[in-house]
């Protein structure tokens, strides 16, 4: 046992971890991947050659120490194999999005002046030699799937498994310079770097140290308790942050197995097939399983039908109890267990979460009911708040104190600050190095004390010492009697109705707020229908009495509970309208990642949000639209606009400033 | 920086390789009306040989005779320099001929895989009786026979619907597992009759991807009748041109682009 833990302090780096996964867990899988039907599989002494063998090849043609070496592919075990392979050669693996176009991939590989790229298939090979001489260093192309690749020119091109069995015979002419590559990795040395997708301007570089990266991993493992047992699935994009994490970091330190999936389309199939015991999903993975849990029992007979309502009732009030191990009558005990064989085991088990031990969320907000149905089947599922630069975790929830409005307590070795604006800034051993090439962007982030600035707005809550994220720092304002004013929040509130697509809320310096809405045509179509609702297009259906009556019910329930929040109880809507057009990234509305643009929506609109102020019924609008091809169109239309019913603020609690 | 990619696929891929099929003076009569008159032409080994020509020029007539459906009343078929005496279709399929239809025609109620297992008829020779055993020699020629068929479906990127009846498939996908089947059979020469018909764009363009695909990867010869002209021309090495049962143009699509009778039969007649 001492033995062991003197070697503990010698695993600073990734293939360190490999090393000590190979002696010690030799035989267990390390990672699988569907192909040709069938999962295939690899255990920590196998992975230990792969990984040897391609890092060798690197050295032949010639792989530096320090050097960028670009990972564009989707979750294969080779791309994973390949970015250890160049930390074993004292190289930087950067993985790539592989859905970005060429343009894209041009700003990145230019920027970190990489000169070996590794793509996974003739796409991505294609998409780099498209942007050719804006990135002038890349000199080697690697490629893992041969198909296709036959008639290029290969005088600078290679196949990874070609460079594989290069790197094996090369092992006693280069064996002993890897091993000192690999002996010579230090703590403070660069594990890996990714790149933020970045909302305003150019991505930046994040520079993660071997030491960001493992004590992360080792503190989160330790959190939740993960050992070398966890399955695991890798589907979420290599050049994301929690992939790195969850994949790479914790898998090698807990040295639990990686499990990538056939294709992306495949991805539900090989989650049910693998049953993972630790798993990452955003919301809208949640989301979009229980819509579909939920059309198909809406098709299943009558007494199905029954069952599953019966069940699902009870599991909503018992289950969270019996999750967090709270007590429970010996009834509703016994019934639950009968539930658990009748319907939610079954259930779990079409989902994929049969063996699932702990389960994460983040990136946005999740739907209340959407989280309490699945903490309500049994599943451990919590929230977490992270960012690329804390290499992800800055607070997640512990195991029994889970809420679906917070995200829970600072990660251990983090610590949090909350400044007077209400924007929240950590400090912890996972913050990153500095953003690569970029030291006005890192000094502006990150003071000289290791405080980094989230860009987000929160507060503690007094009774659960949670954290609470409001909304982006720079949304957040204050309404013209001081009282704060946070957007987001309340949009996301409406947008948990299925009907509500989009919503923008003003109020920024007024004295009441007020909304755009966004109807979701999917939804309210279906509904018409079902109602015999007559329209003839998206305009009509927009300003019908009865999707106005509807929507206002929705903002009124919204309202209610935004007013037991005695902070933002400020920020409830007094008057809304249903917008005539769908919000679009082509007219400059939203990002291409869907998300709402402030500033030109407040443009483009101002005649419409005077007329939600000056207490006007009607008004009417004139707007431009863009469509798919480019060509242009205007649309007129009279918006009906209503005021909603807003509830008293809660008195119970007295008000308190946002500084904790 | 590194140079892009070799040639183009190349075209003179039809020149310089061996005759795999000849066609020579075949005539097809249905009752009174000549649906081929005498047409002859070659199939390279490896090529891309399209067949194009207005509605009722005779195509699927022709694709017809080199499957053996059709038996042309004069004329001749050289396979591999031997002349192939009439045949049925079952037997020209075990010479190496694998096909696609205009209207697609696979098992609505089984499985994508168990659609394609179906190409490996052929391949499979255990009896009934042992197969319906699943004993000894029939388990371990299905298992090698799946191995293949799973290559294919890796090749066509379907794994997931692997499972999935055909019936609920949309029209796009049926002409892909349809060209699964066909690939399963590992011809020597594919036909395809009308791979694009019907699909969209981005269907058009992924099936181009995997017909280019399956020339260049496994070598097969392939011989398509196709209407999108844009497709014929990117795809094919040579072309042959029909007009009212008659060859009317023969080469590569350059040469067919700038034959005169090609393009007053098919494209419309040029104004001065």
């Amino acid at each position: 046992m001492s033995n062991m833990q003197s070697a503990e302090a010698g695993l600073r780096s990734i293939p360190a971890l490999l090393a000590r996964n190979a002696a010690q867990f030799g035989n267990r899988a390390a990672y699988r991947e569907k192909e040709f039907g069938i999962w295939q599989s690899w255990t920590w002494a196998e992975t230990s050659r792969q990984i040897r063998d391609i890092a060798l090849g690197f050295l032949v043609l010639g792989l530096k120490p320090g050097e960028h070496v670009a990972i564009i592919g989707r979750n294969r075990p080779m791309h994973y194999w390949s970015m250890v392979a160049a930390q074993m050669c004292g190289a930087v693996p950067v993985p790539l999005y592989q859905d970005a176009v060429a343009d894209e991939m041009a700003y990145v590989l230019g920027n970190c002046g990489a000169r070996f790229v590794v793509c996974g298939d003739q796409e991505q090979v294609d998409k780099v030699l498209e942007v050719g001489d804006r990135a002038p260093a890349v000199q080697h192309l690697i490629y893992t799937d041969r198909r296709g690749m036959r008639k290029y020119d290969h005088s600078r091109m290679n196949a990874l498994a070609d460079i594989q069995t290069e790197g094996r015979a090369a092992e006693q002419r280069l064996g002993a310079e890897l091993d000192a590559r690999i002996a010579g990795l230090g703590y403070d040395d660069t594990c890996v770097m990714l790149y933020t997708s970045g909302t305003t301007g150019k991505p930046k570089g994040v520079v993660l140290s071997n030491r960001n990266i493992i004590e992360t991993s080792k503190n989160s493992a330790g959190f939740d308790r993960l050992t070398e047992a966890e399955e695991v699935l890798a589907y979420l994009p290599m050049a994301w942050v929690g992939d790195f994490i969850f994949s790479v970091g914790q898998a090698y330190s807990a040295g639990f197995t990686v499990n990538c999936p056939e294709g992306a389309q495949t991805m539900m199939t090989d989650l049910r097939e693998i049953g993972p015991s630790y798993f990452f999903a955003p919301p809208r993975v949640f989301e979009g399983q229980l819509t579909s849990v939920m059309i198909r029992m809406e098709d299943a007979g009558r007494i199905k039908r029954g069952l599953f309502r019966h069940f699902m009732d009870l599991a909503r009030r018992v289950g969270p109890s019996i999750l967090e191990g709270r007590s429970v009558g010996p009834l509703d005990r016994l019934r639950y267990g009968l539930g658990n064989l009748l319907i939610y085991g079954p259930l779990k088990n079409t989902l994929g979460y049969s063996r699932i031990r702990v389960g994460y969320t983040a990136g946005e907000a999740i739907g209340p009911e959407i989280f309490s149905f699945y903490r309500s089947l049994g599943i451990n599922l919590k929230q977490l708040y992270g960012q690329t630069e804390a290499s992800v975790f800055i607070t997640q929830q512990p195991d029994g104190a889970v809420r679906p409005d917070t995200v829970g307590v600072p990660s251990p070795g983090v610590e949090l600050k909350i400044a007077e604006s209400g924007e929240v800034f950590y400090r912890g051993p996972g913050t990153f190095v500095e953003y690569f090439g970029n030291p006005d962007s890192t000094a502006s982030t990150k003071d000289p004390e290791g405080w980094v600035a989230t860009g987000d707005a929160g507060f503690f809550e007094e009774q659960t010492g949670q954290l609470r994220i409001i909304d982006r720092a720079k949304d957040v304002g204050k309404m013209a009697d001081g009282r704060m004013f946070a957007p987001k929040y309340v949009e996301n509130k409406l947008k948990f109705y299925p009907n509500i697509l989009e919503a923008v809320v003003f109020g920024a310096g007024r004295e009441f707020c007020t909304a755009f809405i966004n109807i979701d045509l999917t939804a309210v179509g279906n509904w018409a229908e079902r109602n015999n609702i007559a329209y003839a297009s998206y305009q009509e259906l927009a300003g019908h009495p009865q999707v106005y009556a509807m929507i206002r019910d929705h903002v009124s329930q919204v309202n209610a509970s935004v007013a037991e929040d005695p902070m933002l109880s400020g920020c409830q809507i007094s008057r809304f309208l249903v917008l005539h057009k769908e919000l679009d990234p082509d007219d400059g509305e939203m990002t291409r990642t869907r998300k709402v643009r402030r500033g030109v929506i407040a443009d483009k609109y101002a005649d419409l949000i005077a007329a939600l102020y000056d207490g006007s019924q009607n008004v009417f609008t004139e707007t431009e639209v863009t469509y798919e091809d480019g060509r242009k169109g205007r649309i007129k239309a009279t918006l009906r606009i209503e005021d909603a019913q807003v509830a008293p603020p809660a008195l119970h609690v007295k008000p308190r400033g946002i500084a904790a | 920086m590194i140079a892009t990619p070799a040639a183009e696929f190349s075209t003179d891929k039809g020149a310089t390789r061996p005759v795999l099929m000849d066609l020579k003076n075949i005539t097809l009569r249905f009752g009174g009306v000549v649906a081929i008159k005498d047409i002859s032409f070659d199939i390279r080994e490896g090529e891309i040989r399209a067949i194009i020509g207005p509605n009722g020029a005779g195509k699927s007539s022709m694709l017809n005779v080199i499957s053996g459906f059709y038996v042309p009343q004069q004329g001749e078929i050289w396979f591999e320099g031997q002349k192939r005496p009439p045949m049925k279709p079952y037997q020209v399929a075990r010479l190496g001929l694998a096909r696609t239809f205009q209207n697609i025609a696979l098992f609505d109620g089984m499985s994508v895989l168990d659609n394609i297992m179906t190409g490996r008829l052929n391949k499979m020779k255990s009896s009934l009786f042992s197969q319906a055993l699943w004993w000894g020699p029939a388990e371990r020629e299905e298992v090698e026979n799946r191995a293949q068929v799973e290559k294919i479906i890796d090749f066509l990127e379907i794994q997931n619907i692997r499972k999935t009846p055909v019936g609920r498939l949309p029209y796009g996908l049926k002409k892909r597992v349809e060209l699964a089947r066909a690939l399963a059979a590992e011809p020597r020469i594919l036909l395809l009759d009308e791979p694009m018909a019907g699909m969209n764009v981005e269907e058009k363009e992924d099936m181009c991807r995997f017909i280019l695909d399956v020339n260049d990867e496994f070598g097969t010869t392939i011989v398509l009748i196709e209407h999108d002209m844009g497709v014929v021309m990117d795809l094919s090495d040579r072309v042959v041109v029909m007009d009212y049962g008659r060859k009317i143009g023969d080469g590569t699509p350059d040469e067919v682009r700038a034959n005169p009778e090609v393009i007053s039969a098919y494209l419309g007649v040029a104004h001065e």
